[in-house]
């Protein structure tokens, strides 16, 4: 195989990487705080995605003012969402959580299908996002190198946060144990719902580049995204941020490297993820970058 | 005969009357909802086995359903009808020319799901909670996946059409035999495991793992074994699904199916067989009845124009309520025991032989 | 032949080490107490014995054989059962299930036989219905067979965790800290019914145990940790005079 031919695969791995990541490090604060896979946030990817597209399409918007719509919209959304189909749960077993979740999915999705129509609608790209650069006999679509630019400035900002910052230490104890975060005084409710928001906006930003690296929608788009992402996280070590990306970046190579090398497999492209996500489960069920917990007798 | 067993009889006696009945004066697609209850009393059950009474959080249903359909239509389906679908890459000599009868078919459709519940549930079940919901899932999409690309087996995106009825002989009045047959014998199979001590073993595990395990109880042994009678009756529920629609194809078997099947179990209580039978025919027949919201509505001189999928909105909005507010679900983990009619009983009649005597 | 030996066991959790080469030997019939302050290490041991944890060094044995890492199930099987420190009772089924559980390892009637239900099933199941009625009755608990465990009061559902060990058939009890939560009464009471199951089922009894009153009371030897390090061993009177043990409990100046 040519050299350009891998280099471009190259690229297309590490934008859909990108993506990936974006998407699992929402799954992975959430489950890091609540202990809960929230099956709805490929729904608010797509919903992002969807946002974009109607403020473009329908109201005519600026590209870029439609972006920060459709990122402060899905923040909302995302926190809404918390409130509404989580916090009633706080206390009930984990297994209806997590049919809540499932089912907040489902409503989502076909709420989507309802209202915006089951009919896979275009994202309009801008210009600036279609152009295609010739970068040493690889010529490569502008929005391959926008992706992963403006994933790490999300990434880093992200990580300022959670680092740098008061409520990210909040965060972070309210992930290492609940009961003590709450008894030194931090109001964990809070913290519940600004992971969930700062989680979607991730997931807007993802679902924006998705429409403009993929641009077909369909009310079920963010469902097989959302289930490898998760897949993703639990990969790179569920709760861990570092390891969500990590796990992004290894299913988006190894989904585009897979096609490439292997044309023959090229259909067991979804069931990648899958496969992995068993591998991991049985060899390092904590992921590459978890710790080991034990139970307490 | 205990008493017990005399009201069991009484009750299949009365059912079978009831389904004869049914069979006779209904139209063909009320048939249809009648056969399709029956089949997912059997499905209900069956996840209801795994994920009520042993605890395990399990979302591969659909892909044992999708082992089952497809074996027993690649069984039961005549050599022609399959070249016939076969028509872009032709299928695999040793299955061209297989045709069994109807219930062997259907019976090798569970043993094949059980087989596949063995080799996915040997390596999982050793996961607990969301990573084995998550584990199970992934293992029905890769079967999906599977057999979408399985051209020359399943016949991939393309599906199989044309599957023979259901039953021996050809006839549509038949199906309703086949469908609560199996749907009685799975019910009763239920009850008996669970209040054997296999059962009583099942729940121990449910209420506490490490306990359970410090009574001697083999986890991965007791696991194992639910699962693998989860995905028998499983994939016999596929198969008669599959009969029952005449047409199968790997989409049908996607995550929206398992989640039909959680609705059904949760809204009918999560560790209830009776509430599992009752919600699931309520959950059939009203998917059925609200139909309606898909189509046009006409109120008065107006008319409505239907959104095709509203039908599953309300679906889903019904699920969250009842999981946010009444978690329970129609029964709880009660069931409708005859002891406890017959407590009841009592109960009514003691203050009237109570009034006589004074 | 001691019933129970352990060679030198070590627990560590990555860096900690919770147990340190722990000797200990009980024989058959014995009551044997295992003291010391909080986070010694106590639980940590009843766990490597149970199977729970595999020792990261050293080796168990149960009469003579050789236990080390095999799984908690085998282990209740060759003989040993537990009751847990903060009681896991099976909570949403009745305390007579809870019994029935207990004795459905030794049943030995395969899937098929309990679904179809066989007459040797049903002799059985009649069988160990009786036999956990009378360790109900045995632990006081018969009139309550039908309630759900997790409704019993505290010191009930203590005794139903006993009744349910014993129904394993077990030749060695582990008891983890058995007395807790009991006023002074009721611990009186406990120190009879250990003697007494002692005798009646011909068992030996081990069990962790804070409230220095039963411990002194019932067990003819006792093991001290402390920071998962055996201070001493000894009758209850040589443990009470050890200095070393006073240190622990106490503290140094």
């Amino acid at each position: 195989m040519a050299l350009q031919t891998i280099l471009q695969h190259l690229v297309n791995g590490i934008s859909l990487g990108s993506l990936y990541a974006l998407l699992a490090i929402g799954y992975t604060m959430v489950y890091g705080i609540l202990r809960l896979i929230n099956f709805a946030h490929g729904d608010i990817f797509m919903l992002g995605t969807y946002i974009a597209f109607y403020s473009m399409t329908a109201f005519f918007l600026p590209w870029w003012i439609s972006f920060l719509i459709a990122i402060i919209v899905t923040c909302i959304f995302g926190i809404v969402l918390e409130r509404a189909a989580y916090r009633p749960l706080r206390d009930s077993p984990r297994i209806s959580v997590m049919i809540s979740a499932i089912g907040a999915s489902f409503l989502i999705e076909n709420l989507a299908i309802v209202v915006f129509g089951g009919r896979p609608k275009a994202f309009p790209i801008p210009t600036i996002f279609s152009k295609i650069l010739n970068i040493g006999g690889v010529s490569i679509v502008s929005v391959s190198i926008f992706i992963p630019i403006i994933t790490a400035i999300a990434l880093f900002i992200l990580n300022y946060l959670v680092n740098n910052t008061k409520i990210g230490m909040a965060m972070r104890a309210v992930s290492k144990d609940y009961e003590a975060a709450r008894l030194m005084g931090i109001n964990v409710n809070n913290i519940i719902s600004f992971t969930f928001g700062t989680g979607s906006i991730l997931a807007a930003i993802g679902g924006v580049m998705w429409g403009l690296k993929y641009p077909q929608l369909i009310p079920l788009m963010g469902l097989m995204p959302g289930l490898k992402c998760f897949i993703a996280a639990v990969v790179g070590g569920i709760g861990n941020i570092r390891g969500a990306v990590l796990g992004g970046f290894i299913l988006g190579l190894g989904e585009i490297l897979i096609v490439a090398f292997s044309p023959t497999l090229s259909g067991y492209r979804d069931a990648f993820a899958f496969v992995l996500l068993i591998v991991i489960l049985l060899v390092k069920p904590s992921g590459l970058l978890g710790q080991n917990t034990t139970e307490k007798v | 005969m205990s008493k017990k067993t005399k009201l069991t009889l009484i009750s299949i006696i009365a059912c079978i009357g009831i389904l004869f009945i049914l069979n006779s004066t209904l139209g063909s697609y009320q048939l249809r909802i009648l056969n399709l209850c029956g089949i997912y009393v059997i499905l209900a059950l069956s996840l209801n086995l795994i994920n009520g009474f042993v605890g395990l959080f399990s979302l591969g249903h659909a892909g044992f359903m999708a082992i089952g359909a497809y074996t027993s239509a690649l069984l039961t389906m005549p050599p022609e009808a399959k070249e016939m679908n076969f028509f872009l890459k032709p299928i695999v000599p040793w299955l061209a020319n297989v045709q069994l009868s109807f219930p062997i078919a259907l019976f090798m459709a569970g043993v094949l799901a059980a087989g596949a519940g063995v080799l996915i549930g040997a390596p999982v079940l050793r996961l607990k909670d969301d990573y084995l919901a998550i584990a199970t899932l992934g293992f029905s999409e890769i079967i999906r996946v599977i057999f979408t690309n399985t051209q020359s087996i399943t016949n991939g995106a393309l599906g199989i059409k044309g599957l023979p009825y259901i039953g021996i002989f050809n006839k549509a009045s038949e199906a309703i035999w086949w469908t609560w047959g199996v749907a009685i014998i799975t019910i009763i199979f239920m009850a008996l495991l669970i209040n054997g001590s296999y059962g009583r073993a099942f729940k121990a595990i449910r209420e506490d793992e490490i306990a359970a395990e410090a009574m001697g109880i083999n986890l991965f042994k007791h696991k194992l074994m639910a699962f693998v009678i989860g995905s028998f009756f499983a994939g016999i529920g596929g198969a008669l699904l599959g009969h029952l629609m005449g047409t199968i194809d790997p989409l049908m078997f996607r995550f929206l199916l398992t989640f039909n099947i959680v609705l059904i179990v949760v809204l009918g209580g999560i560790g209830s067989i009776t509430g599992s039978v009752i919600s699931a025919v309520i959950v059939t027949i009203a998917m059925e009845a609200l139909r309606v919201l898909d189509g046009d509505m006409q109120i008065g001189s107006y008319i409505i124009k239907g959104i095709p999928g509203t039908r599953m909105v309300v679906f889903s909005a019904l699920l969250m309520i009842v999981i946010i507010f009444y978690q329970r679900g129609i029964m709880g983990t009660n069931e409708f025991t005859w002891d406890w009619i017959l407590k009841r009983q009592k109960k009514i009649s003691e203050p009237l032989n109570k009034e006589k005597v004074s | 032949m001691a019933i129970l030996k352990t060679d030198k066991i070590t627990m560590k959790f990555g860096g900690l080490t919770a147990v340190s080469e722990f000797d200990m030997k009980i024989e058959k019939n014995e009551i044997i107490g295992l003291i010391g302050p909080n986070g010694a290490g106590k639980t940590t041991c009843f766990n490597m014995i149970t199977g729970v944890y595999t020792p990261t060094e050293g080796k168990i044995y149960f009469e003579d054989k050789d236990i080390t890492g095999e799984k908690t199930h085998e282990i209740t099987k060759l003989g040993i059962a537990r009751t847990f420190q903060n009681i896991r009772l099976f909570k949403e089924l009745s305390v007579l299930d809870n019994v029935l559980i207990a004795n459905h390892m030794r049943l030995g009637s395969n899937l098929f036989s309990s679904i179809i239900k066989t007459p040797d099933y049903r002799k059985k199941e009649k069988k160990i219905r009786e036999k956990s009625l009378s360790l109900l009755r045995d632990v006081g608990l018969e009139d309550l067979k039908d309630e759900k465990s997790s409704s019993l009061p505290y010191g009930k559902q203590r005794r139903l965790e006993i009744a349910r060990a014993l129904a394993t058939d077990p030749k060695l009890l582990i008891l983890d800290e058995p007395a807790a939560g009991m006023n002074p009464q009721e611990s009186n009471e406990l120190m009879d019914f250990i003697r007494d199951i002692r005798d009646r089922f011909d068992l030996t009894i081990f069990l962790i145990e804070h409230h220095m009153q039963v411990v002194m009371g019932v067990c003819e030897r006792i093991y001290v940790l402390d920071h998962g390090v055996k201070i001493a061993d000894g009758t209850p009177n040589e443990i009470q005079n050890n200095e070393k043990v006073i240190e622990a409990y106490l503290g140094v100046d």
